[in-house]
């Protein structure tokens, strides 16, 4: 059953509300823009990335709470990470929205607050919008992302 | 289909509720709450049945065979471009082609009317609230000859700024394109009076009218333009049918627009002559069955009287305008004097598309995002509004219902 308490957990409220490292990091050496073309939500992602190493993360742009929440949550998950384990994340958090079967795999701590999007598939785009935008920006392409 | 024969009593919307097989129906345990009817209005029984019919009792190509059932879809499909043209008061039905909706109409417009005649320099002239089917077009056809776009700007209540039209009006603007209604704020635009400026000066105009059509009656003799189009399904007929009204000395001058069968007389290798109007711009095998139920949409809502289903809905609409203004943190979107039965909004710290997944789950449908019209987002901006809608089956009950919703957002999320 659909729930909205499960949509919209504690967690992601206070992240909608008090998005973490949000704004510009003007030290960036990889920032990409994600879009949703059908919502119209627009979200720039700045890294520094130094070897193999995320040393720091910001965020900006105007979404919904879902898509505010996701990229807040992510930020703090991957900040200080290494770059195969971000991936190995985004993995985890892409299987975690898209897959009913799946339990969220251990390790993601926060971010499996996300889960209950999936039963919302209307919704799952705006949880992703982020983790795409990372991924193209560690894989060095700058182009814009679109969810679409 | 239900009648309706008290002509001057108010919409018995309880009884109307009955038509539409849908209403009856829960969304998430709740019953449904319709209120996007902008985007898609729901279908009387009588239109579900008359597509039924057709395909049980009578279909099979037009205009091709002798046999009786070819000769009956003919009749029908035939006898709904009069009712058609009866419901808009165009002069023949010569006029009335059959397309697949307002967008292929428009596109029809700009690139059988528009791209044989525009110039490098020649303008298009359209307004800042127009729907996407309304700009792209004509961006094509710009970019196909080298003609400009102007646009008419709007103010902050969504209206479109007459003094600045007429400035916009020049010896190289070829071609006026407007909305009748806005989709996404519910401007209702004095439409005669830009046609009646265009025509003085020899312009040739295109109305958009898919949000106005199931509103208020139109008369396109009255209006005077040169091009009228409108959707089957806002106006409770079928998804994949809608008209495009043209003058006929206009269509007369005008090549097909796709070749095929059907908008031919003769052909041979060594050239085609082709079909008269309306056929000319029908070339393949039309949405027979869904012409013809959106013959019966049409008598449904003439049955009922679009005069009387324009009062109905201006009552919600004020209803639901008094309501929405209550609302700690929402804002309207769109407050032009005069609006058809549509409702645009955002609300504080809670994007449109939270708002349209909680109403969901209480059951109300309505329309989130940029509603086909990302320039009316920007001029306003917002990256999206929340937009009810409220058609004939629509109750007070509902705008309630859409306030209790709005309320949980709050709780949810506040």
């Amino acid at each position: 059953m659909m729930d909205l308490a499960d949509l919209y957990r504690d967690v992601v409220v206070d992240h909608n509300r008090k998005p973490r490292n949000y704004g510009t990091l003007p030290h960036a050496n990889r920032t990409v823009e994600g879009t949703n073309p059908l919502c119209g939500d627009r979200l720039q992602l700045y890294l520094d990335v130094e070897g193999d190493l995320v040393r720091d993360v910001r965020f900006e742009g105007q979404g919904c709470a879902i898509s505010t929440a996701s990229a807040s949550l992510m930020s703090e998950a991957i900040k200080g990470r290494s770059v195969a384990e971000v991936q190995e994340l985004f993995r985890n958090v892409h299987d975690m929205l898209t897959r009913h079967d799946a339990t969220p795999a251990a390790g993601l701590g926060k971010l499996a607050a996300l889960s209950g999007v999936r039963e919302f598939p209307a919704r799952v785009k705006c949880a992703s919008l982020c983790w795409h935008a990372l991924n193209a920006a560690l894989a060095g392409d700058t182009r814009p992302v679109s969810t679409e | 289909m239900a009648a309706h024969p008290e002509a001057l009593a108010p919409l018995d919307v309880a009884r109307v509720r009955q038509d539409f097989p849908i209403l009856s129906r829960r969304v998430r345990g709740r019953p449904l709450v319709y209120l996007d009817s902008a985007a898609s209005a729901q279908h009387p029984r009588a239109v579900i049945n008359a597509e039924v019919r057709y395909y049980e009792e009578h279909h099979s190509n037009v205009h091709r065979g002798v046999h009786t059932l070819s000769q009956e879809a003919t009749d029908l499909y035939e006898g709904t471009r009069e009712t058609v043209r009866r419901f808009i008061n165009a002069a023949s039905t010569r006029e009335i082609v059959f397309v697949r909706g307002t967008t292929e109409a428009i596109n029809l417009v700009a690139q059988s009317w528009g791209r044989p005649r525009l110039r490098p320099g020649d303008e298009v002239v359209i307004s800042w609230l127009e729907h996407h089917a309304n700009i792209v077009p004509w961006q094509q056809v710009c970019e196909q000859t080298g003609a400009r776009l102007r646009v008419v700007p709007i103010d902050r209540r969504g209206v479109v700024d007459f003094d600045a039209y007429l400035g916009l009006l020049g010896p190289r603007t070829r071609m006026v394109a407007l909305a009748h209604v806005s989709n996404a704020l519910g401007t209702v635009l004095p439409i005669r009076d830009f046609i009646a400026a265009a025509r003085e000066r020899g312009i040739a105009t295109l109305v958009d009218g898919a949000q106005a059509v199931p509103h208020q009656p139109v008369d396109v003799q009255a209006l005077d333009c040169d091009f009228y189009a409108f959707s089957g399904h806002k106006v409770y007929g079928p998804t994949g049918v809608g008209v495009l009204y043209g003058r006929e000395s206009l269509l007369e001058s005008m090549p097909p627009w796709q070749g095929g069968g059907d908008m031919i007389l003769t052909v041979s290798f060594e050239g085609t002559t082709y079909n008269s109007l309306p056929w000319k711009f029908e070339a393949g095998t039309p949405n027979v069955a869904g012409v013809v139920a959106l013959g019966t949409a049409i008598d449904y809502v003439t049955g009922i009287g679009l005069q009387r289903i324009a009062d109905h809905e201006q009552a919600l609409l004020a209803y639901a305008t008094e309501r929405l203004s209550s609302v700690p943190g929402l804002t309207l979107i769109g407050t032009a004097p005069h609006k058809a039965s549509v409702v645009s909004f955002v609300v504080e710290g809670i994007h449109a598309h939270d708002l349209g997944t909680i109403l969901d789950v209480e059951g109300v449908a309505i329309r989130t995002g940029h509603h086909c019209a990302m320039p009316v987002m920007d001029f306003f901006g917002v990256p999206a509004t929340a937009r009810a809608s409220f058609a004939l089956y629509n109750t007070r009950g509902e705008v309630d219902a859409l306030i209790q919703g709005l309320g949980r957002a709050r709780e949810v999320l506040g």
